[in-house]
């Protein structure tokens, strides 16, 4: 144990009462690349946060020892000074600017107001060189692929003197060529002396560059693994775990005729047509169903659910839908509702409510015809359809006119759903329906869902949190790289499966 | 009403009782000229086109845009009723359909573009200001054509019966104010009712009292002053049923709900089912109608169409809307609102005149009570909201 760079102690955060990180500790050795494995939720990214002054000291407890002395970051800035620097999944580049202009973005070389072209070109053509990227410096970002993009970002890490690097999946939209290129580079830095510490969930990545790899679960630090001793069963282990609470209601399936199937889907991305986001993609529903669907962020599962419900997301969509065995055109949203068919988003602030207005207002939004006549609204059945679904799904509030921004992420979910619930669908998709929300209000979001499911509606449930996609599936899917490579019976459902179907599925991609 | 909840109510009260305050205020320094019978009389006449552009572009400020274009519609549009009517000596009827069937089409055209084609509100309407200024002067050939049909100037400047006096006073007017008083009434009462019917909890039975007291008082108190002199202006009841139906749409109807979702949040109006691109399409075809409206109207009080009708009416009705508690943002304002704004302005520029105030330091009060009422409203709303 040489020659400690990194050490983080005890370190504890919550957002709101809700446990994030509870005592985590992990110790980088210098010149190491060092690995950090876990699901989603895990707790990664709010580590490699605190590490980097995103949630500044003081919102967390703990110690943070970097190079022998004990550091207190306020912001980016403070911890970029140290020389540790982030690189997050989403990339923050600015498309239309030129490589030069984004490497020194926020530390712009020439004098105090004016920026010296030459200074900054010259120097930029050195970092690109460092990097293995043979681009013009005036290059627009906009006109390179995401593999190069990724090498800018590195590059302008560089160019602030950095001693420890954080990668946050950055290999995860990169094909196996960029990615080797890639983790090659990151071994050449480390030649150079730097620390590297690289989120992935890419196991063969893991073992290829790798010193050593640190698991955390449920916002812990189960154990620090040396590179001689990794395996994947060991890491699925690690990052599953073992412990089983019964956190779920329990419910008595009565699972009937298939009522939905998608036959041939394929999606492609809005903004770049060429870009395959689902690809060939075929499923099939029950009545009285839990259906879930398991992935990575970025799997594709919110963009199959969205272009399906009325072609909200992507471009050219091809395939065919089915319900109850006839063929159906979902063009729209509004086709999509009148087929029985209700998607509450992942997103509830941006796609799911109007946070400016009431409680009612929202709840009515979709079902606006079933409560007016001839486009007349009935304000006084408005108000007794809106405290109906308020006192069924239990929404604390002091009436139905208060308005949702000032409602809790939990009853703000339960208002979501109290409006698709109004629309009386028959297929009820459920992408993240218990993100940020405390568990008393989880809880009673799932006996909801057990009781839609009970009535004979059937659901798809999408969530990262597997504990909870496995407590309240009745089968899953397992979705990666936007095509499903496994269904997972009942008696099949275990983490291990889950994480195992993913993992091999990124192996034979890459 | 009481369909925007309390904190919504709070505000628009504040911005009425400003109102009032106003009112009372001026009131006092001209020495009561500005209730004489003759200038309330002026008031209601000189700011019709304001109060009618205000209601139209009330929708497009809900949706989170404006409309630039409308003081150049309105010239366009009175530009080719005169040419209608005077140059070609069409039935008067015939050109009024026909004009504001125009102002319709240039509003479906500036819709499209902002609807189907994406294009940002600000710049279609931008390019409309200019294309229908242009053409104004196309038409006119930069020259004032004139005079109108009486039958026309009528519907700007005429009055309901104005000869039928008793005792000095206009019957029909005193009849009108009595008779929408008990409409009013009878309304409230009904609603009351279908409350009780419901299982409600209604407001106290004083508290309704009070309110019916003030409005019924406010009604016949003005009504009574326009009885004094020539009675009940034609443009007065164009206007408070186009106010009537437009508060009903967008208070009562799926139609006004979609456009209120869709300046709240766009992507989840669509996600709920929202046809957003129609609802932004119809906004503007309605605006373009509102403004040929006023275009009639302001041709037909100046008894002339002219090059320069309508420069800068785009501003008051903006202006009209932000002051009524209208929100830049999207998503919030009432027709009421928006019409009490209108009025803010309008007795600011009757009452300043009276007293002799320049036009230019006209603007400048003008221009500070606009800051003020924004100001007042968001300073309002961020306490109210949590965030």
């Amino acid at each position: 144990m040489s020659d400690i760079i990194l050490e983080m102690k005890n370190i504890d955060k919550d957002f709101f009462g809700v446990k994030a990180l509870s005592n985590v500790n992990i110790a980088v050795k210098r010149n190491e690349i060092h690995a950090i494995c876990g699901e989603n939720g895990a707790g990664k990214s709010t580590l490699m946060n605190i590490l980097s002054g995103v949630y500044p000291y003081g919102s967390y407890s703990g110690t943070i020892i970097f190079e022998g002395k004990e550091v207190t970051f306020k912001n980016i800035k403070d911890s970029e000074k140290e020389g540790i620097v982030i690189i997050h999944q989403e990339l923050a580049l600015v498309p239309y600017l030129s490589i030069a202009e984004n490497i020194f973005m926020g530390n712009e070389q020439g004098g105090k107001a004016i920026i010296d072209w030459n200074k900054t070109r010259s120097k930029a053509k050195g970092l690109l060189e460092m990097v293995g990227l043979s681009e013009n410096p005036n290059t627009l970002i906009s006109s390179i692929g995401v593999g190069k993009q990724q090498l800018v970002e590195i590059a302008k890490a560089l160019s602030k003197d950095v001693k420890l690097l954080i990668l946050d999946e950055p290999t995860a939209a990169l094909n196996d060529e960029e990615s080797n290129k890639l983790l090659g580079l990151l071994c050449g830095l480390q030649e150079k002396g730097i620390t590297s510490i690289l989120i992935s969930h890419k196991i063969n990545e893991i073992t290829k560059v790798c010193n050593s790899t640190t698991i955390i679960r449920d916002g812990q630090t189960i154990e620090t693994i040396d590179r001689a001793e990794i395996t994947e069963d060991r890491i699925i282990k690690g990052m599953v775990g073992r412990e089983i609470v019964d956190r779920y209601p329990k419910r008595d399936s009565n699972i009937l005729e298939t009522v939905f199937e998608i036959k041939g889907w394929n999606v492609f991305n809005p903004e770049n047509e060429h870009e395959k986001v689902i690809s060939d993609v075929s499923f099939h529903l029950k009545k009285g169903e839990v259906l879930g669907m398991a992935g990575l962020m970025g799997a594709g599962r919110t963009e199959l659910a969205m272009s399906i419900f009325g072609k909200s997301y992507g471009q050219k969509i091809s395939g065919e839908a089915f319900i109850n065995g006839k063929k159906v055109k979902l063009n729209s949203v509004g086709a999509a509702i009148s087929n029985g068919i209700a998607y509450v988003s992942e997103d509830r602030k941006n796609y799911g409510l109007i946070l400016i207005n009431s409680i009612r207002e929202n709840i009515t939004l979709p079902n606006l015809s079933k409560i007016s006549e001839r486009g007349v609204i009935n304000q006084n059945l408005e108000i007794r359809e809106s405290e109906t679904y308020r006192d069924k799904l239990k929404i604390k509030t002091s009436g139905i006119n208060q308005l949702v921004a000032s409602l809790s992420g939990g009853n703000q979910q339960k208002v979501v759903l109290s409006k698709w619930i109004m629309s009386e669908p028959d297929i009820l998709i459920l992408d993240e329906p218990t993100r940020g929300i405390d568990v008393g209000a989880k809880y009673e979001i799932y006996q909801i869902i057990n009781e839609l499911a009970s009535q004979g509606k059937s659901i798809i449930l999408i969530s990262s949190d597997m504990p909870e996609l496995l407590g309240m599936s009745d089968r899953v899917y397992v979705i990666n790289e936007g095509r499903i490579v496994e269904e997972l019976n009942e008696g099949e459902l275990s983490q291990e499966n889950i994480m195992r179907a993913i993992l091999r599925s990124s192996r034979e991609a890459s | 009403m009481k369909s925007k909840g309390f904190s919504i109510n709070l505000r628009q009260y504040g911005m009425i009782i400003a109102l009032v305050f106003i009112i009372i205020m001026f009131g006092i320094t001209t020495g009561g000229i500005l209730f004489k019978p003759m200038n309330v009389s002026n008031i209601i006449m000189q700011n019709a086109y304001v109060l009618i552009l205000a209601v139209g572009m009330l929708f497009c400020i809900i949706t989170g845009n404006v409309d630039l274009s409308i003081g150049s519609v309105v010239a366009f549009v009175g530009a080719v009723s005169a040419v209608f009517m005077v140059n070609w000596n069409m039935p008067v009827w015939m050109a009024v359909v026909l004009s504001l069937l125009i102002g319709a089409l240039v509003g479906a055209f500036q819709g499209f573009f902002i609807a189907y084609v994406k294009i940002p509100a600000f710049i279609v309407t931008l390019g409309g200001m200019l294309i229908f200024r242009g053409l104004t002067m196309v038409i006119l050939k930069g020259q004032t054509i004139a005079p109108f049909d009486e039958s026309f100037q009528f519907i700007a400047s005429g009055f309901l019966m104005k000869g039928l006096k008793v005792g000095g006073l206009n019957t029909l007017s005193i009849l009108g104010g009595a008779l929408v008083s008990i409409l009013f009434i009878f309304f409230e009462v009904v609603t009351r009712n279908n409350k009780i019917k419901y299982n409600f909890e209604v407001s106290p039975i004083h508290y309704m009292a009070i309110k019916i007291a003030v409005i019924v008082a406010a009604i016949n108190v003005i009504t009574y002053r326009l009885a004094q002199y020539n009675g009940l202006p034609i443009i007065l009841i164009i206007m408070a049923l186009l106010i009537i139906i437009y508060s009903f749409v967008a208070g009562q109807t799926i139609a006004g709900r979609h456009v209120y979702a869709l300046g709240g949040n766009e992507k989840a109006a669509k996600l709920s089912g929202i046809k957003t691109q129609q609802v932004m399409f119809w906004v503007y075809t309605n605006m373009g109608l509102l403004s040929a409206f006023a275009g009639l109207v302001v041709a037909g009080r100046l008894n002339a169409a002219t090059p320069k009708a309508g420069n800068g009416y785009e501003l008051d009705a903006i202006a009209a809307c932000y002051i009524g508690g209208a929100s830049a943002s999207g998503g919030i304002g009432t027709i009421v609102g928006a019409i009490v704004g209108g009025l803010v302005m309008g007795v600011l520029n009757n009452g300043m005149s009276i007293m002799g105030v320049s036009v230019d330091w006209q603007q400048v009060i003008k221009g500070f009570v606009l800051l003020t009422a924004v100001t007042f409203d968001i300073y309002s709303r961020s306490k109210s909201s949590p965030k």
